[in-house]
């Protein structure tokens, strides 16, 4: 077998394309499990909404796809918070199987409520950018636009958490939240701007994902299992941890596609999952 | 007595659902007064610094700062107020590093604009904090993450300080050390109420303490008169 293969190469880079989309629903998730601690089951239909918005503002609507991109963004902020301040915030100290169960419903709201508007036909962007092509391997002029645009968003996420007051909050939060109103900080705002923030991270995953995905109102089962797994993968809760696994995931999918079939390689993912579950439970980057 | 007290609280019962571990405690901390609460572990002393900081909501009492009732202020808005608690274990962010753990100290709008002022201030006070700004607050010994916590609580540059049991799990020397830095504190002209199980060290520092029992104030007077007491000399101080 020869390692320099271009194929290889290409599923590689490929992977790692994959894994820049996939870091963003992972990040949103993360950061809404470690500030509010609950499980938005839902997350995945939230990006599926926010691609029905973004489809009908652009082959509906017949807006610019920026304009439409720039929509899609603040309406999953709002939907991000409309979900904390009707399901989840009157739950915040009910046990954890009633919230699992309560945002799992609303998945199967807003799986039902995008059958009923959109029908269960596949709808598609049908915008495509050409192939580059560098040494022989071809890298998807859509795949690698989309994994810059995750990067930038994670880079943003990044430098708020780092620098500003509420974003260090949010990092304390995480580990400490009684202690929190001593230091002047209101909890029911920073899960109000977390699911915001959450909101937005699935919006932003939403035009990412459209561009090179047809929408369908159970399009979310197609990666939300991937991102929990990622999720439980990194350490629930570890942004850090979560982001990198997102890339080994998209690699081992991408690579074991390459050897395999498509199907094989969710079966070689799966795989990877159960043995590092078994080997390191709470989660890859677990100190 | 006039109202000018910072703090007074009178007949305060709290408690955690049906336990109660506050009996009708009165208590009143004048302006730049320091003052201790004593008394063994399970006495309230840490339920009591709750109610005054909002944590806890007193089922039955009155609880002024100046001429504010405080039990109408949400906890979150009492920095604002002037008014800074060190809570029990210090609870630093130990992920977070001494100048973030600062940074979210200085959380209240009203510190946010002061927040580089302060900060300095906090290392002229601990010069050790600002050899050791940029490390992880988890990786300090106890007396530097004690010492961390209160640089936090003076990031809103309070009038009143609530300290819950500073010298816990300290070295007798590190305890020392604590105990001279809330003195140079006092000396700012912060109003200071210290709650403590270390009866004698806590006794040199505070101009007036009350001792607390299941809930109860059992005696309360001048920190010399206290210590000359035979009774609570016995029962506190292990003295004879």
């Amino acid at each position: 077998m020869n390692i320099f293969d271009p194929f290889l190469i290409e599923a590689l880079i490929n992977g790692i394309l994959l894994g820049g989309v996939f870091a963003l629903p992972v990040l949103g998730l993360n950061l809404v499990f470690g500030v509010v601690d609950v499980v938005w089951l839902c997350y995945a239909e939230l990006v599926m909404v926010g691609m029905y918005i973004v489809w009908y503002l652009y082959n509906q609507m017949g807006w610019p796809l920026w304009m439409a991109f720039a929509v899609c963004l603040p309406c999953l902020a709002v939907l991000g918070v409309l979900l904390h301040v009707l399901v989840v915030r009157p739950l915040l100290t009910a046990p954890p199987i009633n919230q699992v169960l309560a945002t799992g419903g609303v998945l199967f709201v807003l799986q039902g409520g995008a059958t009923l508007v959109f029908s269960t036909e596949f709808r598609s962007l049908g915008v495509d950018m050409p192939p580059m092509e560098v040494w022989e391997v071809f890298i998807s002029g859509t795949k690698l636009s989309a994994f810059i645009a995750a990067l930038v968003g994670a880079a943003l996420l990044w430098l708020f958490l780092k620098y500003t007051y509420v974003g260090t909050a949010i990092r304390a939060i995480a580990r400490d939240r009684e202690v929190m109103p001593l230091m002047g900080v209101d909890p029911r705002r920073i899960y109000l701007i977390a699911s915001a923030i959450g909101g937005s991270l699935a919006g932003l995953a939403a035009c990412l994902l459209l561009v090179q995905l047809d929408v369908h109102p159970f399009v979310g089962l197609s990666f939300g299992p991937i991102t929990f797994m990622i999720c439980v993968m990194g350490g629930l809760g570890n942004m850090l941890g979560g982001f990198l696994a997102a890339f080994l995931m998209g690699v081992i999918i991408s690579v074991g596609g390459f050897w395999g079939t498509t199907e094989w390689s969710y079966v070689f993912a799966f795989l990877f999952f159960i043995i590092m579950m078994f080997v390191r439970p709470r989660g890859l980057f677990a100190r | 007595m006039n109202g000018s007290a910072t703090l007074e609280l009178s007949g305060i019962q709290a408690g955690y659902g049906d336990f109660q571990a506050l009996f009708g405690v009165a208590l009143r901390v004048e302006p730049g007064e320091a003052v201790g609460v004593v008394g063994p572990n399970g006495a309230g002393k840490t339920t009591l610094l709750r109610v005054i900081s909002g944590l806890l909501r007193p089922k039955v009492g009155t609880l002024r700062y100046g001429d504010q009732d405080l039990t109408k202020v949400p906890a979150h808005l009492l920095p604002e107020l002037g008014i800074a608690h060190v809570p029990e274990n210090r609870r630093l962010f130990p992920h977070l590093t001494v100048e973030e753990n600062l940074k979210v100290g200085a959380y209240a709008k009203s510190a946010r604009a002061e927040f580089a002022k302060r900060r300095d201030r906090v290392y002229d006070l601990f010069p050790r904090m600002a050899q050791r700004r940029h490390q992880l607050a988890g990786t300090m010994s106890g007396g530097e993450q004690q010492m961390c916590a209160i640089g936090r609580a003076l990031m809103c540059a309070p009038k009143l300080l609530l300290l819950d049991e500073p010298s816990a799990g300290l070295a007798p020397l590190v305890v020392q050390q604590v105990f001279d830095l809330v003195r140079r504190i006092r000396q700012e002209g912060l109003t200071v109420l210290i709650v403590e199980q270390n009866v004698a060290q806590v006794l040199r520092v505070v101009d007036r303490a009350y001792v607390l029992e299941t809930g109860r104030v059992a005696a309360e007077g001048k920190s010399a008169e206290l210590s000359a007491d035979p009774v609570l000399r016995r029962s506190y101080l292990g003295m004879h």
